[in-house]
């Protein structure tokens, strides 16, 4: 389209041909668009509507389920700001509150690995900042396909190297996270992308443009033609079995972490020295989506000169400027008689500011550029998007899955064979040590951080007088998802709640990525309606808020998608940090408790997976009135000094989580198992954990336990330095520790 | 510093002015991103300009990890720091040789003593010419050393350096986080700021 593309053009030029399908908008899309405008849209219009209205902004397909999520946020006291803002705000007490959110970066990782992931640590900070708080700490959640997979070597480092650059040069703590390989994440590695933030309780920021003839303020980096359209053709399409290599490549935005660190300090200063009315962060969608969402959150108008946007390249149209998803930038509201003292923030940090616009009464966003008008449209039209109800169905596939279950396959039963089955679960890439990634992490920048990984939840530190803290995890299981959405999304619910109690913290809300494969597949909006269903009623049952998240769709190549994998994040309170739990064994002469109930549950396990690459059957039972229980009998053993570590079970269940509190803790122990022997090591079933008891707080523990009603076994002793199973085998730290380190070097170098 | 009874006092990178203190630690982080070269571009910072004379006239100066690349890129010292060996970023609780115990950064420490401290850099290999490291060497110049090895490619598994008079010292490893158990993997590292006050009150007594 032309330069001259204004409104008047427009509304002569009726038959002119408009690429929205290049754009990713339908006919019906387009359709609606005009007649909202009552004349086609300009050529900048309908970039802005096109990404505005992507799947990756408007939520068009996931809207009418998440809908359920809302509910759970009326039950929680702890709640000061929900779903809608840009993340939920927490109270955790001693006034201070805390905002956490997980994003994914998914496709542009896949594409250009080091910059796609970088960019995700960079956008869910501004999101945090957005909300009026200091980021002090991130996760990253990552799957990627088989470890030995030609294209892994090429992504996973990538990824890695990107998180690493981005989040270490911006001085944030990464305190944990995932790691897992599945074939399903082959063309789509899926990178998902948690940060954390914390204000004091009247902090709080509002993205809303009030008071009519308020200035707007575009301010960070300039903007450039990188990541244009990144979130309609990008984020919202599935890749080709080309792997997205031939088009998609330049949609890949490029971070700066340095200019991000000035920002979030200009900001935070800007917040302090209250100058600022309302604030957006730039991600996907740029300036179209800053400027829309402000203007329809609120009083309806703003009018904004395009030509006093600082650009990078001078020839940028209209429709560039307004897609343009270049990182580190941020839009504020400012009062006409703040705008000075705000400029001198920014330049105090050496951060480009400048003044594009001003909020009107007129409900009109109008955008004007060398001398023509080229947006003039109601805001609340792009920001409320589509809404569909698209058809779903549960995959045909499916029942024959779930009756092929693992009961058929060899089990191991004699001693020699279980130890086998223990180390080749160990050396498993998805159960290894994963220090080749983390040692790439700064965990400890800030100085506030008690536990990161390989630790079950990160712990953070918030009030040095009162050791108030916050710990987080995020789990996901897409092998238990496939098997059973509903079921999966709550046992990684469950999980993380879990993980997260292992501090001895107390688990108060929720935040999740849903990662799914198509929405105009009915199977895979099937599985989005199960798992937001699940998430929904686990969320209730649990009594804690789902405080935000986010939806990424068409995670597929050609027509086959990932398995459903909602990566859920459960953010806890520890009333004081000093007295946190840790996941390795802390001494020897401890008595070892196995908490929680074992079952024969195989469906979706890491051993069906590791020694047979089975996937069947059905997920674990899940029983959330017992990990309630079982999280309340921990903080309360914590509380009281009773325990010496705690760690959940998961995948792989007791053989590896013995494994790991040894390796953890540098501590060998000696256990006798009840019953079958195999069950007994590598069952997952759900609401268990390994704890080591005080020296000489036995007795208060069985009576703490007894007490919550959560079922107790002693099972062993920490000491020596062997892992021993009485009468079936022996293992050596220093051959647990060899095979259980030694996988992703092997791999990656 | 706070840890060790010290007040800290900030300085920021623009000002001409060192504010009186005592000593000066360069912490670590990413100055300038760590563009173009790691401190390349902070040892212009208007407050190097006063630093560095200060410096040079015996003002205490501790640089840590980037405050280390710093000071080499300002030749308050000698070599430089380049890429780890395997070209990625490590964050590692390393075991530390104390081999210098005349500067005022660790003269609490006793020789020989070893100490649990964590290194996190990208650009942590200290290099320089032969001449330069066999000097450092005879001198006593060497001052920390990793004990098992260097994770990073460090020449001579040098970790920390002074300059010929001592008072200048810097540090690839971070002791500012192991000062607590609770958050870090020991206490070892307070010694070097608990030196740092101990030889301001000799100074303040000798005064």
């Amino acid at each position: 389209m032309s330069e001259s593309d204004t409104v008047e053009v427009a509304a002569s030029t009726p038959e002119a041909q408009q690429p929205y399908k290049e754009l990713g908008l339908t006919e019906d899309e387009y359709q609606k668009i005009r007649d909202l405008l009552g004349r086609r849209p300009t050529a900048a219009e309908l970039a802005l509507y096109s990404v505005m209205w992507s799947e990756h902004c408007s939520y068009k397909s996931s809207k009418v389920h998440l809908r359920n999520l809302a509910p759970t946020a009326e039950q929680s006291g702890h709640l000061l700001a929900g779903i809608g803002a840009n993340a939920g705000v927490v109270d955790i007490g001693q006034g201070y509150a805390v905002t956490f959110k997980i994003e994914s970066h998914n496709h542009p990782s896949f594409v250009e690995p080091h910059q796609g992931a970088a960019t995700g640590i960079g956008g869910i900070v501004r999101d945090i900042l957005a909300m009026g708080a200091r980021p002090i700490a991130v996760m990253d959640a990552i799957r990627f396909g088989p470890a030995d997979a030609h294209d892994t070597a090429r992504v996973l480092p990538g990824v890695v190297s990107g998180i690493s650059f981005y989040g270490n040069c911006l001085g944030l703590p990464n305190i944990g996270g995932e790691l897992a390989f599945d074939p399903c994440y082959a063309g789509n590695p899926l990178v998902n992308a948690l940060c954390v933030g914390l204000m004091r309780h009247d902090d709080l920021k509002a993205a809303v443009a009030t008071g009519t003839g308020n200035k707007v303020v575009l301010f960070g980096s300039r903007t450039g033609p990188d990541g244009v359209g990144g979130a309609s053709v990008l984020a919202s399409a599935t890749f080709g079995d080309d792997g997205g290599k031939s088009a998609k490549r330049p949609s890949v935005q490029v971070g700066d972490p340095f200019m991000e660190k000035l920002l979030v300090e200009c900001c935070l200063e800007l917040y302090a020295a209250d100058l600022i009315e309302g604030i957006q962060d730039l991600g996907a969608a740029g300036v179209a989506c800053a400027t829309t969402e402000l203007a329809a959150g609120g009083d309806g108008g703003m009018s904004v000169d395009m030509d006093a946007i600082a650009l990078r390249d001078p020839n940028l149209t209209p429709a560039e400027i307004l897609m343009s998803e270049s990182q580190e930038r941020m839009m504020a509201v400012v009062r006409p008689d703040n705008v000075d003292a705000f400029m001198d923030v920014c330049r105090k940090w050496d951060v480009e500011a400048v003044v594009i616009g001003e909020v009107t009464d007129d409900g009109t966003l109008t955008m004007t550029w060398r001398g023509g008008t080229v947006v003039k449209i109601p805001p609340q039209t792009a920001a409320d998007g589509p809404v569909y109800q698209r058809p779903l169905a549960r995959p045909a596939g499916l029942d024959g899955l779930r009756a092929a279950g693992p009961e058929g396959l060899a089990r191991p039963s004699a001693g020699p064979a279980l130890r086998d089955t223990l180390l080749r679960l160990l050396g498993s890439p998805g159960l290894a040590d994963k220090r080749w990634v983390t040692q790439q992490y700064d965990s400890r920048v800030r100085g506030n951080t008690v536990l990161a990984m390989p630790d079950d939840g990160g712990l953070v530190r918030i009030d040095e007088e009162t050791g108030l803290g916050i710990a987080l995890a995020t789990d996901g299981n897409g092998r238990y998802c496939s098997l059973d959405p509903y079921q999966g999304t709550q046992l990684a619910l469950a999980e993380a709640y879990r993980n997260v109690a292992m501090t001895g913290a107390v688990p108060v809300a929720v935040t999740n990525c849903l990662n799914f494969g198509s929405p105009e597949d009915p199977g895979v909006m099937w599985q989005l309606a199960e798992a937001v269903r699940g998430l929904a009623d686990g969320c209730k049952t649990l009594g804690i808020p789902v405080t935000g998240g986010n939806v990424s769709l068409y995670n597929q190549t050609g027509t086959t998608a990932i398995h459903p994998t909602p990566v859920i994040g459960v953010l806890g309170v520890h009333s004081d940090v000093r007295r946190r739990l840790g996941a390795g064994l802390a001494g020897s002469d401890a008595q070892l408790v196995l908490l929680g109930t074992t079952r024969p549950e195989f469906g979706g396990s890491a051993w069906a997976e590791v020694a047979h690459q089975h996937l069947g059957g059905l997920p674990p039972a899940v029983d959330l009135g017992l990990e309630q229980r079982l999280a309340a009998l921990v903080a309360a053993a914590a509380d009281n000094g009773v325990l010496a570590s705690a760690h959940d079970l998961s995948d792989g269940g007791l053989g590896i989580a013995l494994a790991e509190a040894c390796l953890h803790g540098g501590q060998g122990c000696s256990i006798t198992l009840a019953g079958d022997s195999f069950t007994a090591l590598f069952s997952e079933s759900s609401g268990r954990a390994l704890v080591s008891v005080a020296p000489g707080r036995e007795a208060d523990f069985v009576a703490l336990a007894r007490q919550h009603n959560v079922p107790a076994t002693v099972i062993g002793v920490t000491g020596g330095s062997s892992l021993d199973v009485e009468g079936a085998f022996s293992v050596p730290l220093t051959e647990l520790r060899e095979v259980w380190s030694a996988t992703l070097p092997a791999i990656f170098g | 510093m706070r840890y060790a009874g010290a007040e800290p006092v900030r300085l920021w990178h623009a000002d001409r002015d060192l504010a009186g203190v005592d000593a000066v630690i360069l912490p670590g982080g990413f100055s300038y991103g760590d563009y173009l070269r790691c401190g390349a571009i902070a040892r212009f910072s208007p407050v190097m300009g006063e630093l560095v004379p200060a410096a040079r006239a015996g003002l205490p100066v501790l640089g840590i990890c980037n405050g280390f690349q710093i000071l080499c890129e300002a030749h308050l010292l000698p070599g430089a720091l380049t890429r780890n060996a395997d070209l990625r970023f490590i964050h590692a609780d390393v075991r530390l040789t104390i081999t210098g115990t005349r500067t005022p950064w660790t003269a609490s420490f006793t020789d020989g003593q070893q100490l649990i401290v964590p290194v996190k850099n990208g650009e942590g290999a200290y290099v320089a010419a032969a001449g330069t490291l066999d000097e450092l060497e005879r001198s006593g110049q060497v001052i920390v050393r990793y004990a098992d090895g260097a994770p990073n490619g460090s020449a001579r598994d040098i970790a920390g350096i002074r300059n010929s008079e001592g008072n200048v010292v810097g540090l690839m490893p971070h002791p500012e986080h192991a000062i607590d158990p609770l958050t870090g993997p020991s206490a070892d590292g307070l010694g070097f700021f608990a030196s740092a006050v101990a030889a301001f009150a000799g100074a303040g007594a000798g005064a």
